[in-house]
């Protein structure tokens, strides 16, 4: 009786918060109307993310660093109790003359491949694990490409914090078959496991560049792959949000229904884990000098249920006026409940929680550090 | 060697462990053999020491990895704690 009381507590949703300061964790009811929050650990680690594996019930990989130490990843297989760093952290071939500032992005490998995980760096650089996240290998099909630097510009170039390889998304159907996506750099993809790479951009503007149809150069800030139509992704660029149905090679721009008022600009995006035709947003003000803040103050998700063809805005519960709200690209995620749970968090440290698929929002968590990421465990 | 808070989950809270080697860089390959991990903290991997680190040798600072060390020589590691 312990033991499945125990398990069925285990089941109940946890999110994991990963901030400037550390990891939290948020618990809740088997109703998801009330929200427990725990920790911190790693006080004072930078928490870039931290994700659960979905496939077992208790392994979760945090990648941190603090301002004076390199960064290191750490590994726990008991839903968070206790935590193991890694023997050997993501680091790039001694002679490269390249230095891993941080791992910003984990991804979880192939269902058929337990213990197998990917980790993306800033500057550019992809690693695998095969043992669970404690030793990580280069993979050097990216990291040691001849047109690596054309596609990615110098280490020291991009996003203000250094630029990124993130949304590393394995083909449920075929575990060689990959994508990733670089700020700076764009969209590549992977039939080999990694060993070779090619650009996938055509139909992305990237109108910060002399050519705007460059073929790599670009800046997704978020891709994801529908699990249920792993064919369709979907993509929140710093010019807007695309579409893109495989085989076909030509991203679809679905920006241009947003309101002319909020327009397309983010970074992130979310799908409903069941779907694929329902998508949320957070969109940001990308004018000017790119505040990135909420759109005049008032913060609202926006939801589409046909693919991108039109917009919902969904800010029931939200603030109304003066909410200068910044989420970053991995601080919004879903649960996989019904009806779907949809989350995002802010670089003031809120969480905001919809049981309902965005139609309505409460804050489940305030007063947390700058927060990087959010993903249901 | 002098050990900074930010280094002592891994010398079980140490502020003053002993690491064998005849220069800098040995000392470092021994004391991650006693505190596994606690090198790449300090050191990049092409073998620099990273950007808020240093090293000082019975109160000189080190500027690389190279100087010999002798017998009874204390090394503290300083991280340079800034920002918010």
């Amino acid at each position: 009786m312990a033991q499945a009381k125990k398990a069925a507590r285990e089941r109940r949703l946890t999110l994991l918060i990963a901030t400037r300061k550390g990891l939290w964790q948020l618990h809740t009811d088997a109703a998801r109307r009330t929200w427990r929050v725990a920790g911190p650990q790693f006080l004072g680690h930078i928490v870039h993310h931290c994700i659960a594996d979905p496939r077992d019930s208790k392994t979760i990989l945090a990648a941190a660093r603090t301002g004076h130490l390199g960064p290191t990843i750490f590994r726990s297989q008991d839903r968070g109790r206790t935590w193991h760093e890694a023997k050997l952290p993501p680091a790039f071939r001694e002679g490269s003359g390249r230095v891993v500032d941080h791992t910003f992005w984990l991804t979880a490998g192939h269902a058929s491949q337990p213990g197998s995980w990917y980790a993306g760096t800033s500057p550019q650089g992809l690693f695998r694990s095969e043992d669970g996240g404690a030793t990580w290998h280069s993979v050097d099909g990216f990291n040691e490409h001849p047109q690596r630097k054309a596609w990615c510009g110098g280490d020291k170039d991009g996003t203000p914090d250094g630029p990124k390889l993130h949304s590393i998304l394995v083909d449920p159907r075929n575990a060689a078959h990959m994508y990733i996506g670089m700020s700076s750099g764009g969209v590549f993809e992977s039939t080999d496991a990694g060993a070779h790479w090619r650009p996938l951009n055509r139909g992305l503007r990237a109108d910060f560049l002399p050519d705007p149809d460059a073929e790599y150069g670009h800046d997704p800030h978020c891709v994801r792959l529908h699990p249920a139509l792993p064919d369709r992704l979907y993509q929140q660029n710093h010019t807007g949000i695309y579409r893109l149905d495989r085989p076909g090679e030509q991203w679809h721009d679905l920006g241009a229904t947003m309101p002319k008022s909020v327009g397309s600009i983010g970074f992130p995006v979310v799908l409903h884990p069941r779907d694929p035709d329902t998508l949320w947003v957070f969109p940001m003000d990308g004018s000017s000098v790119w505040p990135r803040v909420s759109p005049g103050g008032k913060p609202a998700v926006y939801r589409s249920v046909n693919g991108g063809k039109s917009w919902q805005r969904q800010a029931t519960g939200l603030p109304k006026t003066q909410a200068w709200f910044t989420v970053k690209r991995q601080a919004m995620t879903a649960d996989a409940a019904t009806p779907t749970g949809v989350y995002f968090a802010t670089t003031s440290g809120e969480v905001w929680a919809s049981r309902d698929e965005g139609r309505s929002w409460k804050c489940i968590a305030a007063h947390l550090p700058h927060i990087y990421s959010v993903e249901a465990a | 060697m002098l050990i900074p808070t930010p280094l002592r989950s891994y010398t079980a809270d140490a502020a003053v462990v002993a690491a064998d080697g005849a220069t800098l860089a040995g000392i470092l390959a021994d004391l991650d053999r006693r505190y596994p991990g606690l090198r790449f903290r300090v050191i990049d991997e092409q073998g620099d020491i990273r950007r808020h680190i240093k090293f000082f040798i019975n109160g000189a600072q080190a500027a690389n990895l190279e100087p010999a060390l002798h017998d009874a020589d204390e090394v503290m590691i300083v991280c340079a704690l800034s920002g918010g």
